[in-house]
Parts: structure tokens; C-alpha cells; sequence
């Protein structure tokens, strides 16, 4: 990435200032207080609002007990992912989002915090918590090494099968390691979340791109079934003139650096637009703020109340200081030397359709241009899915996501699939929750082979 | 406004919180500083021939990441000279003429050596002596403390022995570590004390270190039992005062868990004339009693009591033998759909430890919905089936969610004495 302008580097200890874990770890007494401010309610709603129905208060309980490798394990055997998720989920729409606390006016219990406290416990100490099963003699290949496959394969691993996973990029981890704000999860304690995947005996082959380095047919005779977790692939371009330009990219190629590389090392604008208001817009905004970019504007279309970004996402890049501009739409990208150098935008406005839909309308005079030297392009990423076009009745939905039944099963039954390339891009915890019903999808069709035990 | 001030067996306190004998009471400069805080009265760090102490000395244990539910000690009476702690008095006094300052004293069991430190203490201007009758560790195996309190006789001949040549009020410390307190405390009376104070602390083995297998106090890996203090021993506190209260007739100085102004209320209604506080002293310091004299003079201005005397004792006529409880009176559990926050904790207590008198909600919840639209779900009481424990009421965690009301039996009351025809 060539840019006109790059903003000044930081210091080591800035970097780590500004992308340290927020919030940070608990102490052993900061959680035990937490800890018992729990309820433990009965059949609790935090339970039924996580996609993989971790038992909150059972694991809560434990830490109270301090009984941390059990609160762990009651984690990690619902959610193998355990570790990442009490990071990156969304727990104030999920878990914490269902606390009774909420009826009482009160605080919902740090749940997220509480199970990062738990699951660190056990990762610190390198306690094996789960073996694999005794080997059944079937095999299965999963394709992609991110959230949904590792979670589909640990849980196989578990029931006794042999498993391969095959992935295109060096580290595996999918979109943990290589998508999420570094100050969320960085990429190497999402690689030491994979390692308890690879401590249960799952084989992973890196640089390894299925359809060209292997293809589909090898995978059909070597394999009893084959899992597809390849997630979602490039950004959707902007679809405007100086879209080509240096210095225009996707919201994955921006923020990929900031978990692989030094910090120092991550191309960054003195000057950044991020186009879109998703989650993963904060994300780009607050990692470019973060590494020390001067000015950073977050451009959409729509109005401040309809932005997709939850509240406290949005919250957190108005505190890092992030100019919004709403009802604003980019027009064109213009360049200096090649080099992107601003972007023209223009007002929009909804206007009622003659069927009575909403749609949004250009106010024709209202453009105006921003100085930047980096675009980032946050409006959502394309399906992969193409590559299956290759693998007999594997249907395809109308955008691009894999069409699976209840046990996770495509068209063609050797085939299962989940993760966001069947969602179309929802949250790490529901790839796992999709990933370990799609294993149990898998164990079933194959006759739920158990080895005897010796 | 109430006044706190309170007649103690004809001395006058400022109000009625004393520090009990114990380490915050253990210098003339401690003391002294009580006073400045707000405490009514001291009473001085047991004083007799000093000892020597173990290091460590104190063991606690927590709840929940509350500090100090419970406290116990293995630290033994005063470890300086009698004369020293006899000086301090004097001075103290000199400076707080209107503050009571008691001696507690402890000496061995021989009425020459008790009748010599009952004049000195006197002599050196103590408004009052308490007779450590009650201390359930160390002292005991040397036959003092406790090993006097356990037994009515050397109870009532030690008391005697102190009253034969005592000017001012002698108080009996009594221990809870016996059978019935209320023969210890009955004895003591016939002794001729002018008062009883009570609880002293109970026998306790803290915790056990399950890595070393050391008990806590741990000194140098092993450990000895302990006296047992803290909001823990409230409860047992008062059972024992409203029980030595309907025995005998002298005085009671309330001790055992007080750590607040209710507390202390709570003490004085099962008959207390003064209390006596330790382990919140030890735990937050002295500036707590603020808190005490303002919170209890609130609450008797709020009921229209204009001294303590118009609360005191009043809850004793309402202790009874469960004999005369009436059996005919009966409440039962009902839910606040409002207030419920869908935990059902109580259908988990009723269901398993209680009488299978609730239902859970439905899967709907019964209808309500919380802020983020979720099903709260509310039980439902069994009326049918609810015996009015109280349990659910208990584990509830919202005020007032859960009510115990009361329902018309259409029956007179009827005690179980009346019932198999033993009623006096």
C-alpha cells in the first residue's frame, strides 16, 4: 500500500497504550466480588441468549468457589472458543444483554470479563482440559481455519475422529486472528486458543487453498465428510471513480496488518475516511485512530440512528475521537500521482419510493471534499462461495451464502457447512455454535461411530 | 431529639457503645482516642499477670468477597505490666472524667490475689470492674477465663470474692461455651454482681490450609482454637441475652456481633443496658461509633423514644418456648409480578429444599417482558401448597418482591401446650 501522506509513527509504548485489552483482566478479587453479585438464577436467561448456551451461572459459581479449572471447562466444553468469545462477543446483546439485573436496576454481571478470567486460568497453566476420542476410523476435512471449522473439528476430534483442516492463509484462526480489533483479541492469544484445537489432535494444513492446491475430489476420496467454514472474502468495492487508486482498500486488508505485524510497522493515513457504519467500520476507525492517524472520518449514508454498529461500538470510536458524517455518501475517489489525496462526497436523504419503501436520494449541489490520504471500505464483504461451484449440488443461495438444512448438511450430503459463509456474517460465538452443530450433523450421518473402549 | 445518655448500675454513660475488652482497647492512648471518636465507655484490655502471645494471632473468614464475616483470636489478656495498664487508667481518667472506664480483670483463682486487683484497679479510678469469666482460649487451660465461666460455683464464688471488697459495679463476663448460660448467669447473680456482660467469644477452629493442612491462626504450621467474633455470632448473641434476660434481674451489657447502630438496637431490645463492641473496632476503626449514636438516635426519634430505657427489653415478652407459639397463625408467600425479575431462585429453594409450593412460568413467562424484550419469568405461588416458611422470601433477592401475607384461618389461636392440654 503506497500512501501520500503516512501519519507519524508512535512510540513502542504508545502502541501498546493505545491497542491494550480493554477492559482489562480482572483481578482474582475484583472476580470474586463480581462473581458473587451473580444470582445463579434457575434455567437463567444468559444461558438462553448465548448462541452456545454456556452455563453462566454454573460457571460463575465456580470462580465464587474457586474452582477456575471447572469454571473453565464448563466454558470451553459449550464453547471451545471460550477464550475468544469472552473477548469479542457482543455480551451486552447477548448474555449480559439478558441479566435479571436489569429488572433490578442494576449492573448486569460481567459475564464476558468473568469468563475471560476462568478461560486465561486455565490457558496460562497450559491445562488440558478434553482428549480426543478413541479413534472411530472416520475422517473429515474442514475447510478454513476460522471460528466455525475449528469449532466443528475440536468437537469431532472429541467425538473420536481423525481431522484435517485446511486453510489458504499461514496463521489459522480465520478472522480472530486476522479480522478483530487488535485491542479486543490479538492474533497471538487467538493462536493460543488454537493450539487447545491442536492439542485434541487436529491436523492443520496452512497455505493450503482447497479447488487449487488440493481439490474437492482428493478431499472426496480421502475424506468420509467434508466441512465447509470459509467465512466471507474481499471487501465490496465502493463502485466509484479512483475506486483503483493507492490508498483505497478493504476494511479486512486494513486491519489484517494490525494483528501480523508491529505496530509500527501497519500503513496508516495522517488523514483516513472509513465508508460504512458497521462494526467492523469502528473497528477500522478506532484501529486507525489508534495508530495514530490525525483525522479520521467515518462516512455513511444513512442517519446516526440507523447505523448497524452496536451502541457501545459507536461509543467507543466517539471517545477516540472519530468524526461522523452522516447522511453522506462518497462519490469519487480523487488522486494525486496515483495516490488517493480526498474524497468527494455528496448529502443524501430518504425520500418515500412510489411503492412506499424508503430509499436514499442524492441532494444534487451538497457535495463537498475531505483531504485524505487512506480510504477504507467497510460496506461489507463479498461471498467465496464460488469456489464450490466446482462440488456437485451444493446449492448456492441468491447472496452467495451456502444453503444447509437443520444439521448443517448442504445439497450434496458429504458436504456441511456453517460460519459466515451460510449466515452471510454474524458473530464469532454464532460460527461456533453453527460449527459444533454442524459436527454433531456430521457424527450423526456417519452413524455416530464410537470406538470401544480398551 | 432522643438521649443516648444510659444509667449503668448508677454510672453515667455518654451513650451506650463501649469498646469491649479487647486489643482496641489494649493502651491509655487507644482509649483515649475512643473517646475523642464518640465512645460512651471502655473496657480496658483484660488486665492480670502479663503473657506472652503467638504470632499469628487472628483468622477470619470471608464471604462471598465480604471481609470478616467472622473473626476468632488465639491472643491471650493485656502482655503488659499491671502497673503500666493501672497508670494508663489513671491518666485516662484525669482526661475523661465522664467517660466510664472499666477494668476487666483476670487473675489466678485464689480470692487474695482477685480481692488484691479489684482494690488496685479501683485505686487506680475505674468507674467499673468486669470479671473475665469468659475467655474460651488459653487462659482456660491455665484455669482462668472460661474454665471459671463453665462452672455456676467458681462463677458465684469468684464474683463474691470481687464483691466483698469491690466499691464500684462488678460485671460477670459470661462465656457461651456451656450447656445452659443461664445457670452461669443465675450464679453470678447470687454472687452478688451488679451486672452480667455476655457473650464472650466462641470456640472456633478457623479454616485449614488444605496445601500445608495448617490451621488458621497459623503459627509456624499448627494452630489452637480460637474465640469466635463478628456479625456472624449476632445471632447466637441474642438468643443468649433475651435467655439470661427473663433468668435474673440485674443488668446485661450486650456483646457478640455489633457492627452497626441496628445492631446495637437489636441487642437493647432483648434487654441490653449497654453494648459492648469489638471486631467492627478492629475492622474499620473507631470513627464507626459516629455512625452508631447517630443511626439509633434517628430510629428512636422516628418512634418517639426519648431515652433508651423506652425501647429497652421490649422485644423480650415476645421471645417464647415454641410451646406457646400459635399454631393457628398462618401466612403465605405472594409474588410481586412488577417487581419479579424472572431469576427463579425461589422455585429452585421451594422445589428442592422447601415444600414444592411453586410453579414455574411458562415458556411465555407468563407474558412479561424485560427492557430488551426477553421473557421474564415469573412463578407462581401454590397457595394450596404453601406451609408460609418463609423460605422463598429469604433467597429472593428483590425488596419486597416476595411478601409473606396473612390469611384467616377462621381459628382461634391455639398454642401446642394449649393443644395437649399444657398450658399454664
Amino acid at each position: 500500500m503506497n500512501l501520500r501522506e503516512t501519519a507519524p509513527k508512535l512510540s513502542p509504548e504508545q502502541y501498546e497504550k493505545n491497542f491494550a485489552e480493554s477492559p482489562p483482566a480482572m483481578t482474582s478479587r475484583q472476580a470474586a466480588i463480581e462473581a458473587a453479585r451473580c444470582l445463579y438464577c434457575f434455567d437463567a436467561p444468559c444461558i438462553s441468549a448465548c448462541p452456545t448456551h454456556i452455563d453462566v451461572p454454573t460457571f460463575i459459581k465456580k470462580i465464587s468457589s474457586d474452582n477456575l479449572r471447572g469454571s473453565a471447562r464448563v466454558i470451553l466444553e459449550a464453547n471451545i472458543l471460550g477464550h475468544s468469545c469472552g473477548r469479542v462477543c457482543p455480551t451486552e446483546v447477548l448474555c449480559e444483554g439478558a441479566c435479571v439485573m436489569h429488572e433490578k436496576q442494576e449492573k448486569p454481571i460481567e459475564i464476558g470479563r468473568l469468563q475471560r478470567f476462568a478461560v486465561d486460568y486455565v490457558l496460562d497453566r497450559n491445562i488440558q482440559l478434553f482428549h480426543a476420542g478413541q479413534p472411530n476410523g472416520k475422517r473429515v476435512a474442514c475447510v478454513g481455519a476460522g471460528p466455525a471449522s475449528l469449532a466443528c473439528a475440536a468437537e469431532l476430534a472429541k467425538f473420536g475422529y481423525l481431522v484435517t483442516i485446511f486453510d489458504r492463509n499461514e496463521l489459522p484462526g480465520g478472522l480472530d486472528t486476522h479480522g478483530i480489533a487488535a485491542y479486543k483479541l490479538r492474533a497471538k492469544d487467538s493462536l493460543r486458543e488454537v493450539d487447545l484445537i491442536r492439542a485434541l489432535g487436529v491436523e492443520f494444513r496452512q497455505n493450503t487453498t482447497v479447488g487449487r492446491d488440493v481439490l474437492f475430489e482428493k478431499l472426496e476420496k480421502d475424506f468420509d465428510a467434508i466441512f465447509i467454514g470459509i467465512g466471507l472474502g474481499e471487501t465490496w468495492d465502493l463502485k466509484i471513480p479512483g475506486d483503483e487508486l493507492d490508498g483505497v482498500v478493504g476494511a479486512m486488508e486494513f486491519i489484517e496488518p494490525t494483528k501480523t505485524r508491529a505496530f509500527k510497522d501497519v500503513p496508516v493515513g495522517r488523514r483516513v475516511a472509513c465508508i460504512g457504519a458497521g462494526n467492523t467500520a469502528i473497528d477500522v476507525v478506532t484501529a486507525a485512530k489508534r495508530l495514530g492517524a490525525e483525522q479520521v472520518h467515518l462516512i455513511y449514508r444513512r442517519g446516526e440512528t440507523d447505523m448497524p454498529a452496536f451502541r457501545y461500538e459507536y461509543d467507543l470510536a466517539k471517545l477516540d475521537g472519530v468524526t461522523f458524517h452522516w447522511r453522506t455518501q462518497p462519490t469519487r475517489a480523487i488522486g494525486q500521482d496515483g495516490k488517493v489525496s480526498a474524497l468527494e462526497c455528496v448529502h443524501t436523504r430518504s425520500e418515500s419510493a412510489a411503492d412506499g419503501s424508503r430509499k436514499i436520494a442524492t441532494i444534487p449541489g451538497s457535495e463537498f471534499i475531505i483531504d485524505v490520504d487512506l480510504i477504507v471500505r467497510a460496506i461489507g464483504q463479498k461471498p467465496v462461495t464460488q469456489l464450490l461451484h466446482e462440488v456437485a449440488a451444493v446449492a448456492l443461495r441468491e447472496n452467495g451464502t451456502i444453503a444447509v438444512n437443520k444439521n448443517h448438511q448442504t445439497g450434496n450430503p458429504k458436504y456441511f457447512a456453517a460460519g459466515d459463509c451460510v449466515n452471510g456474517g454474524k458473530e464469532v460465538v454464532d460460527a461456533v455454535a453453527e460449527g459444533m452443530a454442524a459436527a454433531r450433523g456430521i457424527d450423526a450421518w456417519c452413524g455416530s461411530p464410537r470406538a470401544k473402549q480398551a | 431529639m432522643a438521649d443516648l445518655k444510659t444509667n449503668f448500675c448508677g454510672l453515667q454513660s455518654p451513650n451506650p457503645f463501649w469498646l469491649a475488652s479487647g486489643p482496641p482497647t489494649n493502651t491509655g492512648g487507644q482509649v483515649m482516642r475512643a473517646f475523642e471518636a464518640g465512645w460512651g465507655g471502655a473496657v480496658w484490655k483484660t488486665i492480670g499477670d502479663p503473657i506472652r502471645n503467638t504470632s499469628s494471632r487472628y483468622g477470619a473468614i470471608d464471604l462471598n468477597g465480604v471481609k470478616m464475616m467472622g473473626l476468632n483470636n488465639i491472643e491471650l489478656i493485656s502482655d503488659r505490666s499491671i502497673e503500666t495498664n493501672l497508670r494508663e487508667i489513671t491518666e485516662v481518667k484525669k482526661r475523661f472524667p465522664k467517660h466510664l472506664v472499666i477494668a476487666s480483670l483476670m487473675v489466678e483463682s485464689k480470692r487474695e490475689v482477685w480481692q488484691d486487683i479489684v482494690r488496685r484497679a479501683e485505686d487506680a479510678g475505674s468507674d467499673a470492674l468486669e470479671l473475665n469469666f469468659g475467655c474460651p482460649h488459653g487462659m482456660s487451660e491455665r484455669g482462668m477465663g472460661a474454665a471459671v465461666g463453665q462452672v455456676p460455683e467458681y462463677t458465684e464464688m469468684i464474683t463474691s470474692w470481687a464483691k466483698q471488697v469491690a466499691q464500684t459495679p462488678v460485671i460477670s463476663k459470661l462465656t457461651p461455651n456451656v450447656t445452659d448460660i443461664t445457670r452461669i448467669a443465675a450464679a453470678a447473680e447470687q454472687g452478688g454482681a451488679d451486672a452480667v456482660s455476655l457473650i464472650n467469644t466462641i470456640n472456633s477452629l478457623m479454616s485449614v490450609d488444605l496445601e500445608s493442612f495448617a490451621p488458621t491462626p497459623n503459627v509456624a504450621g499448627k494452630s489452637s482454637h480460637g474465640g469466635y467474633c463478628g456479625p456472624a455470632v449476632k445471632p447466637i448473641a441474642l438468643h443468649l441475652i433475651s435467655s439470661v434476660a427473663k433468668k435474673i434481674k440485674i443488668p446485661i451489657v450486650g456483646i457478640g456481633g455489633i457492627g452497626n447502630w441496628r445492631d446495637a438496637a437489636e441487642h437493647i431490645a432483648v434487654g441490653a443496658t449497654c453494648v459492648q463492641v469489638c471486631t467492627a473496632a478492629m475492622h474499620y476503626g473507631f470513627r464507626i461509633v459516629e455512625d452508631m449514636a447517630d443511626g439509633l438516635a434517628a430510629y428512636m426519634d422516628d418512634h418517639a423514644y426519648g431515652r433508651i430505657e423506652d425501647f429497652r427489653g421490649r422485644a423480650i415478652p415476645n421471645v417464647l418456648d415454641w410451646g406457646d407459639l400459635d399454631l393457628n397463625y398462618k401466612v403465605i408467600a405472594r409474588i410481586d409480578r412488577e417487581l419479579c425479575i424472572g431469576c427463579q431462585l425461589c422455585y429452585a429453594a421451594c422445589e428442592d429444599g422447601a415444600h414444592q409450593a411453586i410453579e414455574r412460568a411458562d415458556a411465555t413467562g407468563g407474558g412479561k417482558k424485560n427492557t430488551n424484550g426477553m421473557g421474564v419469568h415469573v412463578p407462581r405461588i401454590i397457595d394450596e401448597e404453601c406451609v408460609g416458611c418463609n423460605l422463598c422470601a429469604l433467597v429472593c433477592p428483590v425488596d419486597r418482591c416476595i411478601t409473606m401475607v396473612q390469611v384467616d384461618t377462621g381459628l382461634p389461636p391455639m398454642s401446642w401446650k394449649q393443644r395437649t392440654g399444657q398450658a399454664g
